[in-house]
């Protein structure tokens, strides 16, 4: 049996799945000033929509993520989408139950219109003549293509990360379309530290002689040194010291040191595995964009800094969620989301998963994690149901 | 769902339409009930995952904490009522806990053993550390770190100038009788009071 059939016999796939396009020809006026007359979005949809077409979820995705949140593309794929543990029949978000929807933001790199599409004024790539983005352009064009799939109001809008940030601006920006907002292992802005470490990527990136100020698709380069040290960095991030140590120790890979600046420890080579994995699917542009997109957020800032403030235009509920191992966005981060929750009287719930990886723990199947999503999701399942 | 006997007091303390904070909420199963008869608004707060759990499941808001941490994320007098039922006992500072109820609240609701139950008496007078019906731990294994007495607490309550609004003392069938009128401090297994703060004229909070 290979991995494929496998994976369709396991219980709770969503089995192959088939992105679409779909192009969005209403006109985007950015944040930035500019509006793009038309865009394109990479889409994903498991399970069905209801006759009410009142249970849709929306899943937004985080810095690397794209629409293939679940399921197989083809038989022979050796990884399923990147939510897969929690999308699918039966599973915390239940496709059984649930439409799900989950799209490339605008300004990806898996398809959605970005630096790396073509312009059809030049008729060549954008690259950095695209827009930079914000975490409220993106809930723009999600609300454009929520128009084009006929959901009014969305059951809910479940995100981690950045993701989390634009359940956040969901719920303060377009209050009646969002019925349950489940913000995971996110922040209500970056720290200084965020940025800082946003800023080295972005060096990284930038001082590439390959990037050529982000016009390398026609020098037939990638900026493959920049974006990979990019990465890297951002993995120093994503997991906690105790996990890194659990993992990596400081075990050398030989017997004895060999006084070079070759690969020597499991750690490095562990680094630039992910970094050298992250330059054959990822986009330095796009990576320049999102890491933008979060230094950005601040859905405070119109509010006159209060949080509170923002809040008190949300109309859902809130499930928020943080992970104990996790220093990139801490829960003492989801704390301040819930403490302005608390104080705008909003509905919001808090869980505080014990963990041991760090930031990436919300893309893991933690059992008392899931345990709490399930349960949240399914009485609101419960509730939509209940009503005619 | 019948509610727990030694909440329904509470329930009939709260106003109805209160905005109310459960400290130690559990299950959530008074908030829950208090949300269904009374159209009650608020939070619990709990340390254990497997209530927070449970309280998700039964849709009711819950904040995942822990009760010796403090109050700090909320603002004073931003609750109608916080409860705080059979946790003043196991907490690190029940003086400190108690002041941050009545801060956060317009009123505060605590709930707790007495420690001057003539079933403890008894044990003690024995020499032996007392397990009770209210008190069902032994000396080594129990959550409890600071029992009080009824006099105790009323004591405290002067010297901080809490005052009582309402009380009750019951037994554990959660009746109150003559000798709870008579001699309170020794019948009394459960006591539960209705506390406010004194609130300085002229300041919001």
């Amino acid at each position: 049996m290979n991995a494929a059939s496998a994976a369709r016999l396991t219980p709770g796939s969503v089995g192959i799945v088939t992105p679409r396009r779909i192009a969005i020809d209403a006109p985007l006026a950015l944040d930035c000033g500019r509006t793009l007359p038309r865009h394109e979005l990479m889409v994903e949809t498991y399970g069905t929509l209801n006759t009410a077409r009142s249970n849709a979820v929306l899943i937004c995705h985080a810095l690397s993520g794209d629409h293939h949140a679940a399921g197989l593309h083809a038989a022979d794929d050796r990884k399923p989408g990147w939510w897969d543990n929690c999308i699918g029949p039966g599973k915390p978000i239940d496709t059984e139950r649930f439409y799900v929807v989950a799209l490339n933001n605008l300004g990806g790199c898996k398809g959605s219109t970005g630096p790396n599409t073509v312009d059809p004024e030049t008729g060549s790539p954008y690259g950095p003549d695209f827009p930079l983005l914000t975490v409220r352009d993106w809930v723009r064009s999600q609300a454009l293509l929520a128009d084009h799939l006929g959901i009014a109001r969305w059951a809910a809008i479940v995100g981690g990360s950045l993701g989390g940030m634009q359940v956040m601006q969901w719920a303060i920006d377009l209050p009646e379309r969002v019925a349950n907002a489940i913000v995971i292992a996110s922040a209500p802005q970056l720290s200084a530290q965020n940025i800082a470490f946003n800023e080295i990527a972005r060096q990284a990136i930038l001082s590439d002689p390959d990037f050529h100020g982000g016009r390398f698709y026609d020098r037939g380069v990638l900026p493959s040194r920049g974006l990979m040290l990019a990465r890297m960095i951002g993995h120093i991030t994503y997991l906690s010291d105790a996990a890194m140590r659990a993992k990596f120790g400081n075990d050398l890979r030989a017997p004895t040191p060999s006084f070079n600046f070759d690969v020597e420890f499991e750690v490095e080579s562990y680094l630039r595995h992910q970094g050298q994995a992250f330059v054959d699917r990822f986009d330095a542009n796009t990576y320049l964009l999102m890491t933008k997109a979060l230094d950005y957020f601040d859905p405070a800032r119109d509010y006159g800094d209060r949080l509170d403030a923002a809040f008190r235009r949300a109309q859902a509920r809130f499930l928020v969620i943080a992970f104990s191992s996790d220093w990139r966005f801490s829960p003492a981060r989801s704390r301040e989301i819930v403490k302005a929750l608390v104080d705008a009287g909003r509905d919001v719930s808090y869980a505080l998963i014990d963990s041991q990886l760090g930031h990436d723990d919300f893309l893991m199947p933690i059992p008392q994690y899931h345990d709490v999503l399930r349960g949240y999701l399914s009485r609101a399942a419960d509730e939509l149901e209940a009503r005619p | 769902m019948s509610l727990r006997r030694d909440l329904e007091p509470i329930v009939e303390w709260i106003r109805p339409g209160a905005r109310i904070l459960d400290l130690g909420c559990g299950d959530g199963q008074l908030l829950k009930h208090l949300a269904g008869t009374r159209g009650v608004r608020g939070y619990g707060l709990e340390i254990d995952p497997l209530n927070v759990t449970r309280c998700i499941e039964a849709g009711v808001n819950v904040i995942q904490a822990d009760l010796d941490e403090g109050l700090r994320d909320f603002g004073s007098a931003s609750f109608d009522y916080v409860v705080m039922t059979q946790a003043l006992q196991a907490l690190q500072r029940p003086d400190e806990a108690l002041s941050e109820i009545l801060r956060v609240g317009r009123y505060g609701i605590v709930t707790f053993p007495n420690f001057g139950h003539w079933r403890v008496r008894l044990a003690l007078a024995r020499g032996r550390m007392p397990m009770t019906p209210a008190l069902p731990a032994r000396w080594y294994d129990t959550p409890n770190i600071h029992l009080c007495t009824v006099d105790d607490f009323e004591a405290l309550c002067a010297l901080r100038g809490w005052k009582i609004i309402d009380r009750r003392l019951l037994d554990q069938s959660h009746r109150e009788g003559l000798g709870h009128r008579l001699a309170p401090n020794l019948f009394t297994e459960v006591a539960m009071y209705l506390l406010e703060a004194p609130r300085i004229k002229g300041f919001a909070t």
